[in-house]
Formats: C-alpha cells, structure tokens, sequence
C-alpha cells in the first residue's frame, strides 16, 4: 500500500519543460488514471514515479519516504509496459521468476509465487512457452503477472491496452478491474488517452494538459461537474456540444455546454433550438442525431433505440434543467 | 527488371559478366594449383590436367603448417580480447546518455582509420619492450588497435537497436546494468557478436604489415606473410604451382565461411557502414 | 532514459545514488577497458612515432637511448656546404616523397570513383529480382573474401608477362600486338594496380549501396512506374538523391583505406616507383634503410594527411557518422 505524493514536480529535457509544476496525492489502494491528449505529460508522470525518469525539481514521496534518488527495484513498484517487454529467450515462468532470482529468493518461493500469480490470470499452462508462441492477449497476461509477482505496493500501467485489438482490449480491461477488486492494497496508477478506460476503470481521474493538472476528481465528478472548458470536452464520449455567441449570450456565458444524452424533444412553444437532421449515427441500442441549429456544428443529440428519425426532419429540442454546463471567458466553469 | 527482350538480354549478359569477372581469378588459381612443370607455363583456360603434387609439396612444409597454426591462434584471440572489451564497451555507448559520448564515438571510428605505418614505429618499440618480438603476442596485441574499434562500433549498432522496453522492465526487476548486459541483452546479442567475431577474424587473417614487421624466423610467420615468401629453387624462379596451392589452401575455408555467413556478414558490414 | 544537467532541489537528496546515475557510473566502468587498451596500442605508439620523427633515430639508436632531439630536421632542413651553397633536406623537399603521394592521390581518386560507379552498378543489379540472385550475391563476395596476398600473387600471375592469360587474351582478341609488362612496367604498373584493387573492392562498395538502396520503399518506384515515368528519369531524380548518403559514407570509407593502402602495392609492384604510396615509402624508410626518423616523419604526414581530410569531409559533407542522430 502506499500513499503517494507529488509536490511541486518538475521535469525539464534540457530546455524544454515537460512537467511543469504538479502536486497530487494518491490514495492507498486508490485506482487512479492518468488521462490526457498526446504529450500532455502523463507517461513522464508515470515514469518519474516509476524512477526511470529523474525529476528535475520538486520532491516525490512513497508513505511520507523521499524516493526521488531511490532506483526503481527498491521502490516497491511493479510495471506493466505498452509492448509487454516480455524477455524474449526466457520462458514465461522463467520471465516471471526474474525479478526474484535476482534478489536471491529461495526456489520453492518463488515457485509459489509464480504459481499463484498464474493462477489468478490463468495462464499456468503457459508456463513453459516462450513468448513469441503466444497471442497478444497471453503476452499482456504474463505481463501483469510478472508484475503481480513482485508483490508491489504501487503498481505502474503504461498504455497496456493500445497494442491490443478492440474485443481483446475489452476483456483485458475486464480482467485488469478484477485485479483491482483482488488486490484491494495495492494502489494501481494507470495511464491511457482513452477517455472511455479512464471511465470505467478508475477511482479517480488525473486530467493532464501541456504538462499541468486540469482536474482531479471521480469519474462523476468529472463528468458532472468538470472544472474547465478542456476538461468538459475531453471527458465523455460523443464530445459535450458547445455553443459560443447569441446561443451561450441567451445563458449569460461565454461557452455553453450541454451533453447529447441530456437533450430532449420540444414543442414548437418550448423548443430553444429548432433545425434540420443533417446526419444521423445509429449504433442499434442509440442513435446520435446532428442537428443543424445554425451555430456552425451541427448540434449532436441522443434518441433512445432504433433510428425513427429520417433526415431532413425539422426538430424542436431543449435542454434538460439542471445540465447546463456554462463557461466564462477564461474557459471555467460558472457556477 | 527490365521489360523489353533487349534490356533483358543485356541484363543477362551484364549479370554473366559479374560472376565471370568475379570468379575467374579464383578459378584460374584453382586449375593452376593442379598443373605441375611445363603445364603450368601455358595460359589455358579450360583445365587439361590434373596433380596433386603442388599441395603434397607445400603441405610437406613444416613452415606452412605452422603458420596455419600462428594465423588461427592469433586471430582467434585478438577477436575474443576485443569482443570482451567491445560488449560492455558498446552497451555504454549505445545506451547510456553521458557527457562526451558523441566525441568518444567519433575517436574510436578515427582509430580504426589510422594508417597502420603511423603506429608502426612506435608498436616496434613498444613490442620489443615488451620482450614479445617475434612471438604471437606482438601479432595478437598490434591487431587490436583494429579489431577493438571495430567491433566496439559495430556491437553498438546492434546494441542500439534494441528494445528499450526490456531494459526498463530488467532495471524495474532490479536488474544492475551489468546483469542486463549479461542476463538480458547478451542472448539476444550473440548472432550480432558472431558476425562481428566473423568479420574481424577476417581482417586479423588477412593483416600482412604488423605480421611481416613483428615476426622474422619462419616457424613464427602468420599465413599471408609465409605465402608471400614463399619462395623456388632458384632466387629467379618464382614457384607459381605451390603459390597457387598455397593461396588454395588458406583461401577456401575462408570463401565457405563467408558463404555459410553471407546474409549476417552483410549485415555486419552495412550496421557498421550504413545507417539510415 | 534521458540525461539533463540539472540535479535534484530537494535538501533532503540522500547520498545514494539515482537511477540515472548509477547508469552512467557503470557506463564508465564498463568503457575504462577498452580506453585503456586503445591508450596502449594506438595513443602510445602514435605519440611516439610522431616522436621519433623528430629525433635523427636509426634501427640501431632506438633501443640503446642514443638518438637525439632534431627538430624538424626531418621534415625539412636547411643545410649550407662549406662552400657557401644552400642545400634544402627533408621528407617535404624530397622528390621521392612527393612522388609517393602524387601516386596515392592518384591512385585513391581513380580507385575510388571506379570503385564506387561499378559498386552502383553491381548494386542495382543485385537489387533486381531475378533468379538466381542469392548465387550472384555469393559470387560478388568471393573477391572481398580472397585475402589480399593471394589475389595479388593470383593477379600477379594472370598479369605475368610471359605466361600470363590476360596477356594471352588481349593477343587473342588482337587487342595489343605483343605482350605487356603490367607490374614491371612503369607504364602499366599502376593500371594493374587499380585493376586488382577494383576488382577487391567493388564488392564491398556494393554491398554498402545495396543497403542504401534497400532501405528505398518499393512504392516510390511503383508509383512512378504508375506514373510512366522512364526508369531512367527515376533512377537521376529519386534513387540517387535518396542513396546519397549511403553513397558518401561509402566513399569515404573507401577513401582513407585507398590513402593509407599499403599491402597491394608492397605484394604486387614492390619495386616500381610509378606505383609506390606513401605508406610504401615510409615502410621503406623503416625497415630497409633503418631510418626511423625520416621513416616517422613520413608516416607522421600521412596521418595528418589522412586526419585533415576526415575533418575536411565530415565539416563538408555535414556526414552524420556516428548515427547518433538518426
């Protein structure tokens, strides 16, 4: 178990400021999700408390430990990578007994151990194979449990997910929320761009943005109540609607913001925004509708079940009260 | 590939060209080693005889034997001295960011472009200071200042090449770097260090200037150095039928290993020269 | 893992060492071996070299202590007779000398555009598909992997002027009248030269191309077969401006074993002066004359020679040869 603690981090290549200022506490047994867009700075977060990575400034502290010059194996940790790095000419048990054969654990130990952790992932009959005889999906499962196997306070996943194909990244993840369940000790910290894994799997969210913090909070938090404009559009999957001029002016702000799922069918007489279907997604269980209201965008608004709505057909929507997301100038949020 | 009848043809031809210019020479030495007397003298292409006798004679040399022996042991070592050095060596270069790492690359690929007559005199003194004149030693320390450059350079080609990921996993199992050279990168390495080890066998083999310079009685002679002195009856009459036996003799197992090993000599050769 | 220059702000940085440091403590443990051994074998020996080439030190005098401090004596020297007459000695007034370098320019320039056109050609052709490639590839090595004494003693006996079958050839085809003299003639002695040398070397310089040439994705040429672009067109303005930098890697590397050639010349022509190179020269100086003064200061310029042309190059061609960048 451990309490982290990031104060005031800084990460510099050379000249260029990669992390420029962070503070954050994780939670024991917490599963917390880096998020972010391409080069916000999420995996040097993972990497710089991994120990792979020096932190430039500020200090970096496993249960109120200074670990910024602690080397890696010592601090506890177990990381499972994008590409699996599994040690190609070693077999699985033999990739998974590593890290124990190194500190000198006693063979029937780590024998246990590594049953056990195959066990729990069920890849005991894998035992012998080398890595290239098996499937994606396999190699991520030795993977984790290599990492299993090193009995870690923080556990550490860097994109595990991007390399595998859609079914398998989702019973993947599936597995990965079991551990969570499992393993109710150990803090997970797992990094990803997906928006969606942040969501499911996470106990709480990092929101990160050109190397600075956005937002910290649970996935409703986030969801409900994101702190800025960024967060908003980032979070939540088809993206929040923003409307910027007469349509957020009629809301006294800068940005409104309204999410397809919380907009309804109106009567002419109370209708705010009237238009045309210009296009339509049907994904069987909804259907996304885009509505040209004349704000440039087409609005996006979901309808329950089967498409029944043709193009072309004039709609008369409203907004659900109380879902109103509004945004000043600075792109924060009114409250 | 060409499309036309005519461009192929030429093609064809051109292809026929290279094999026969690059065979011939060989060839010719192969049919002259098995001619003996006047046969020899008369330019002919297509074999007309056949004899052992060039072989049995230069074989019956006790001083060509030993330098078969000199040329394997000298060459073995200096590559196995140079391999060890370059393993570590090269893992530094390739993988760990320190200050002047850039100028230290660009010294050692000067090294390996040092005209050997530069170092010669100082190598002869060095040499003989050492009390190593004349002996193996001279031959196995001299051919370093080669074969370490080169397989420094070409290991860290090899050595950049792979995954990063793997090493990260190793230095989060705890793995020392000097574990990870050994436990992680060595199983994956060894074809690399193979053609390395071929590559620079090659050119110890065939190194004439420090072995015609550091060694002068016969039995200490390496292979190039005994075939180029290899010398008739007479001070006049040059023994071309067992030089060609000779040259035969050493050339072959060279041209098989080169064969077997095409594919990872090629590259070994284009990691050291090329890069994209 | 990246390096920065910075260190950590924490006043509580332990004394233990982090990752990054530990990594670059090893790294110069694991490159102390092999400085060291480069310090013995080729810093050493070069320093004194260069050192003997300014003392008057002779076979003799290098062992027993008894050479002495010249200055650039050997390099050059004025020198006034008794009878008033200035006479200038020393390696950069001799005829010798510069003779010995004009035939090594010479040589390096001849041999290495032949070297590098042929390697081209022999490179395209071994990029082709056709059957059969894999023999040709295999074929095209066994000159590269004759050691260089037996392809001159077999050179030197096809080239024999007597006997030799190339000169039997010629007379065939009616291509000279009678036979030539290749290693003893002055005329010819550097054409037989280059003739071995070339047909040593080309594989090597296809091999180098070949790589380049391979690292060209095959869709270019499609889309330009697509395209019907004529095959030469695309060979001027896309595959050489792409193989350009595996071409210059290649010539240069060509280039300083062509300055510093030493073997070739010392088997194949030993006495012609047409063809003797500096290295030949120097070794010359060394070992036959004992002079090891002037051997050094010989061998000393071709070093300069050799390391100012590597600068010049690399300043000029702006060549990444480290592969740092890439």
């Amino acid at each position: 178990m451990a309490n982290i603690q990031l104060k005031a981090v800084r990460k510099s290549y050379g000249a260029v400021e990669v992390i420029k200022g962070v503070d954050l506490e994780i939670k024991k047994g917490e599963f917390m999700v880096f998020v972010g867009p391409s080069g916000c700075g999420k995996s040097t977060m993972l990497r710089l408390i991994s120990g792979l990575e020096q932190i430039t400034s500020g200090d970096l502290l496993f249960d109120d430990e200074l670990v910024n010059n602690v080397v890696p194996a010592k601090r506890g940790i177990a990381m499972v990578f994008q590409s699996y790095a599994l040690y190609p000419h070693m077999t699985v048990f033999e990739n998974m007994a590593f890290g124990m054969k190194l500190d000198k654990t006693s063979k029937q130990e780590t024998k246990a151990r590594v049953q056990k952790a195959a066990e729990l992932l069920q890849i005991e009959h894998l035992l012998d194979r080398l890595p290239k005889q098996l499937s994606g999906g396999q190699r991520q499962r030795v993977a984790i449990g290599r990492a299993i196997v090193r009995d870690p306070r923080v556990f550490l996943f860097d994109e595990p997910l991007s390399n595998l194909d859609a079914a398998l990244r989702v019973q993947t993840r599936l597995e990965i929320a079991n551990l969570h369940h499992d393993m109710t000790d150990v803090t997970m910290i797992y990094v990803t761009h997906d928006q969606v894994e942040a969501m499911t799997l996470a106990d709480r969210i990092c929101v990160l943005r050109d190397g600075l913090i956005e937002q910290v909070g649970t996935p409703s938090e986030l969801y409900e109540n994101p702190a800025s404009l960024f967060v908003a559009g980032f979070i939540g999957s088809p993206q929040m609607n923003f409307l910027k001029g007469a349509f957020a002016e009629k809301h006294n702000c800068t940005t409104l913001g309204i999410r397809a799922e919380h907009i309804e069918i109106a009567t002419a007489a109370d209708a705010e925004w009237t238009g045309k279907v210009v296009h339509a997604e049907d994904l069987g269980s909804d259907n996304y509708l885009f509505v040209d209201i004349g704000a440039g965008d087409p609005l996006i608004v979901r309808r329950p079940g089967k498409l029944e709505t043709p193009l072309g057909t004039e709609l008369n929507l409203r907004p659900i009260a109380g879902h109103i997301h509004r945004f000043d100038a600075n792109e924060k949020p009114i409250r | 590939m060409p499309t036309t009848p005519f461009w192929r043809f030429m093609f064809y031809a051109g292809v026929f060209a290279i094999v026969i210019i690059a065979v011939f020479p060989f060839y010719y030495a192969i049919m002259t080693s098995f001619e003996t007397g006047t046969a020899i003298f008369k330019p002919n292409i297509l074999p007309e005889m056949f004899s052992w006798q060039n072989y049995e004679q230069v074989t019956g040399q006790r001083a060509f034997g030993s330098s078969i022996l000199n040329s394997v042991f000298i060459a073995s070592t200096t590559v196995f001295f140079a391999l060890l050095l370059a393993v570590t060596a090269s893992y530094a270069l390739a993988r760990v960011r320190f200050r002047g790492r850039s100028l230290l690359l660009m010294t050692i690929l000067g090294v390996s472009m040092f005209p050997q007559i530069a170092v010669l005199s100082g190598l002869y003194e060095l040499v003989n200071f050492l009390g190593i004149y004349n002996r193996p030693w001279a031959l196995v320390m001299s051919y370093t200042i080669f074969t370490l450059p080169f397989t420094v350079w070409v290991l860290t080609t090899f050595m950049r090449e792979l995954p990063t990921e793997i090493e990260e996993a190793a230095i989060v199992d705890g793995a020392t770097p000097w574990v990870i050279i050994t436990k992680v990168f060595l199983p994956l390495l060894w074809p690399a260090l193979v053609t390395t080890g071929l590559l620079a066998f090659i050119g110890a083999w065939n190194e004439f200037l420090f072995a015609l310079t550091f060694t002068i009685s016969e039995d200490m002679r390496t292979v190039p150095v005994a075939i180029a002195l290899l010398s008739g009856a007479s001070v006049q009459e040059i023994p071309w039928g067992p030089i060609m036996a000779a040259s035969v003799i050493v050339t072959v197992p060279l041209i098989i290993l080169v064969l077997i090993f095409q594919r990872k000599i090629v590259a070994g050769l284009t990691a050291g020269g090329v890069k994209g | 893992m990246s390096s920065d220059k910075s260190t950590n702000a924490s006043p509580t940085a332990g004394k233990t060492l982090n990752l990054e440091q530990q990594r670059v403590r090893a790294a110069y443990m694991f490159l102390a071996p092999m400085l060291i051994m480069l310090l013995i074998v080729a810093a050493w020996p070069l320093f004194r070299s260069i050192s003997f080439s300014f003392t008057d030190a002779t076979a003799n005098t290098i062992f027993n202590g008894q050479s002495e401090w010249i200055g650039f004596d050997n390099y050059v020297e004025k020198k006034i007779r008794s009878n008033g007459t200035i006479r200038w000695k020393g390696v950069l007034v001799d005829g010798d000398w510069w003779n010995a370098v004009w035939n090594t320019v010479r040589f390096s320039i001849v041999s290495v555009a032949l070297e590098t056109i042929l390697g081209l050609l022999v490179a395209l052709v071994l990029n082709a598909e056709f059957k059969g490639r894999g023999l040709v590839r295999a074929a095209v090595l066994i000159p590269w992997a004759i050691p260089t004494i037996v392809s001159a003693r077999m050179w030197g006996w096809m080239l024999n002027d007597q006997f030799g079958i190339i000169n039997e050839i010629m007379l065939t085809f009616h291509l000279i009248d009678k036979p030539i003299a290749w290693t003893a003639s002055s005329d010819t002695a550097m054409i037989a030269v280059l003739m071995v040398d070339v047909w040593k070397t080309t594989p090597f310089m296809a091999l180098l191309i070949l790589a380049g040439l391979q690292m060209i994705p095959r869709d270019m040429y499609e889309s330009a077969r697509i395209d019907g672009i004529h095959p030469l067109r695309v060979f001027w303005r896309v595959t050489l401006p792409l193989l350009r930098p595996a071409i210059l890697v290649a010539v240069i590397f060509r280039a300083l074993d062509a300055l510093r050639i030493f073997d070739l010349i010392y088997l194949l022509t030993p006495q012609s002066d047409s063809t003797i190179t500096m290295s030949v020269l120097s070794y010359r100086e060394l070992q036959q004359f004992g002079d090891y003064g002037e051997g050094s200061a010989m061998s000393t310029l071709l070093f300069l020679i050799i390391t100012g042309f590597v600068l010049l190059y690399i300043k000029l061609g702006r060549v990444d040869l480290s592969g740092e960048k890439s």
